[in-house]
């Protein structure tokens, strides 16, 4: 690990200011960051502690849900409102890491994090363009089981393992973050970037900005958040949903679905949320044709052609749960 | 190069002054700075839960936290539980009557965990211990008997 200066800073401005000076990084529960320094992955000459900031709160006021970016996963998933008005948003922070873990992640951090491909991860040096650009994508001519069924390019077939992000996307989210000149609000499906041709470019976050908050409208009763993993518990997604609905007499009136573990950003699936509409929730078959829509886009990889199959079922699944 | 500055740390109700790196972490500074090898070691990397210590009362990884950003919070290890006459704490005697270890390595940060998922009230049935004491693995698989453990130490 290479050396660095560590301070505390108190205020937004004092804080920005700080992060504006080349190899600066904020460091909050420090759960991702404290690995990249030990493997490498960062290497940064000063590390700002933005843990004091006032930052931690979590409301709701004029239809919005508004949570503060240092508000620890453990926190917003206990908050009644949450709790009670975004069952999805609560799942989903539940359903992720352990219980020390997300008593010390916070929501910035973790829309933060970075792919779990092994080969990003590896203490070796392995060719990967999202740790060296140029270097090659070691995952796309060697194991693809967990690798991306939709937009990826062959500079990187990695997938985003947040499974807020993934939540967040359905319910139409915001993310706040401020420049030491202005704000700006990106959409929470947009926050994570496809690879493209820049793997590097992990989010839309620009150098000395910091994340404040994330913004949701209004109330998501009607919500679910489905996680198929490897073991029952502390695992990342193979895939995941986010589902949101409205229903009447057992119509599906609104639906709101994104995919987690099948693409390098949380999946939203337009198509089908609008064929989704009017279909009966106790017809699986017209569910699964309804979804069909949303499919025909994909490109599965030599390893991975049954998160298709899976993505489909447990998207079925998310939406009957959410509306039960 | 030596990068050591000052820090003091709350350990056990105790203040500690020691010269640290801004790389370690908190659970280098308490093995090797502080003198409490009880805290464990594991994977290093957030994963096993061997190394679970409570900060102002909540658990949390010690390998993952910087020990420069505790300074000043009030930090809890295994060596810090039993009460001021020795008596086991009663997650630890619970711990010793259900037989909840083979090797004992998992077990201070076992124990740390048990605590604070009494604490949050997470400890209500043996499902809900599973998942809420997930972040603890033990390769000698003492499950069923840590979970039995847990279910007893929250009634008492
Ligand atoms: C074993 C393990 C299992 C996990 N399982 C899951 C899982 O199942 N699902 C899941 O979603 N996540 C999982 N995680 C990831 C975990 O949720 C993240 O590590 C955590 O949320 C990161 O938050 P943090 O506050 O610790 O970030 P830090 O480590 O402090 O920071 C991460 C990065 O974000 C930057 N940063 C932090 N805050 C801000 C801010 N406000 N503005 C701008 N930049 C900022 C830092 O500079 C750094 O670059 C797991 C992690 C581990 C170690
Ligand atoms: S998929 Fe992306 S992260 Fe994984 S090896 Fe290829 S370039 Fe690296
Ligand atoms: S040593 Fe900290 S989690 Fe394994
Ligand atoms: S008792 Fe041996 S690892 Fe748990």
């Amino acid at each position: 690990m290479r050396t660095f200066d560590y301070t505390r800073v108190r205020g937004l401005e004092e804080t920005l200011a700080a992060l504006g000076e080349p190899g600066t990084q904020p460091i909050a529960g420090g759960t991702e960051l404290v690995n990249w320094l030990k493997e490498g992955i960062e290497e940064p000459r000063r590390l700002v502690d933005i843990n004091r900031l006032p930052l931690r709160d979590v409301g709701f006021a004029d239809g919005v849900l508004r949570i503060g970016a240092l508000a620890r996963m453990s926190d917003v998933a206990a908050d009644e409102i949450v709790a009670a008005r975004f069952p999805v948003l609560a799942q989903s922070l539940l359903l992720a890491a352990s219980a020390q873990l997300r008593n010390m992640a916070s929501i910035g951090g973790n829309l933060m994090q970075r792919t779990r491909c092994p080969y990003f991860r590896a203490d070796t040096a392995v060719p990967c363009n999202k740790r060296a650009e140029g270097s090659g994508c070691s995952a796309l001519h060697g194991d693809t089981g967990a690798a991306a069924i939709f937009g990826w390019s062959d500079r990187c077939v990695a997938t985003h393992p947040s499974d807020l992000a993934v939540a967040l996307a359905a319910l139409d989210a915001v993310v706040v973050v401020r420049g030491e000149r202005s704000e700006r609000r990106i959409p929470a499906s947009e926050f994570i970037r496809l690879p493209g041709d820049e793997p590097l470019r992990h989010n839309e976050l620009r150098a000395g900005e910091l994340i404040t908050a994330v913004e949701v409208p209004g109330g998501a009763e009607r919500s679910y958040y489905l996680k198929v993993r490897e073991r029952a518990s502390y695992e990342f997604a193979v895939v995941s949903v986010a589902a949101v609905v409205r229903a009447e007499g057992g119509t599906l009136t609104g639906v709101r679905l994104a995919l987690g573990g099948v693409a390098h950003r949380p999946w939203r699936l337009t198509a089908a949320e609008s064929a989704l509409v009017g279909v009966d929730l106790g017809d699986t078959t017209a569910l699964r044709s309804a979804l069909a829509a949303s499919f025909t886009e994909a490109r599965p990889l030599a390893g991975n052609e049954y998160k298709v199959t899976l993505a489909q079922r447990a998207a079925v699944r998310a939406i009957q749960e959410a509306a039960a | 190069m030596n990068q050591d500055t000052r820090l003091s740390l709350t350990v056990n109700g105790e203040e500690r002054e020691i010269e640290i790196d801004p790389r370690a972490t908190l659970v280098d500074a308490l093995r090797d700075r502080v003198g409490l090898t009880g805290t464990k070691k594991g994977c290093d990397r957030g994963e096993c839960g061997a190394c679970t210590v409570l900060v102002d009362g909540r658990r949390v990884l010690s390998c993952l936290t910087l020990a420069v950003t505790v300074g000043g919070a009030e930090i809890t290890t295994i060596e810090g539980l039993a009460g001021e006459d020795g008596e086991p704490h009663p997650v630890q005697r619970a711990f010793l009557e259900s037989d909840a270890f083979q090797c004992g390595f998992c077990t201070p940060g076992q124990v740390l965990s048990a605590v604070g998922c009494i604490a949050e009230g997470h400890a209500g049935s043996p499902d809900e211990i599973r998942e809420w004491m997930s972040g603890n693995l033990c390769r000698c698989a003492a499950y069923p008997q840590i979970v039995a453990a847990v279910s007893k130490a929250a009634v008492r």
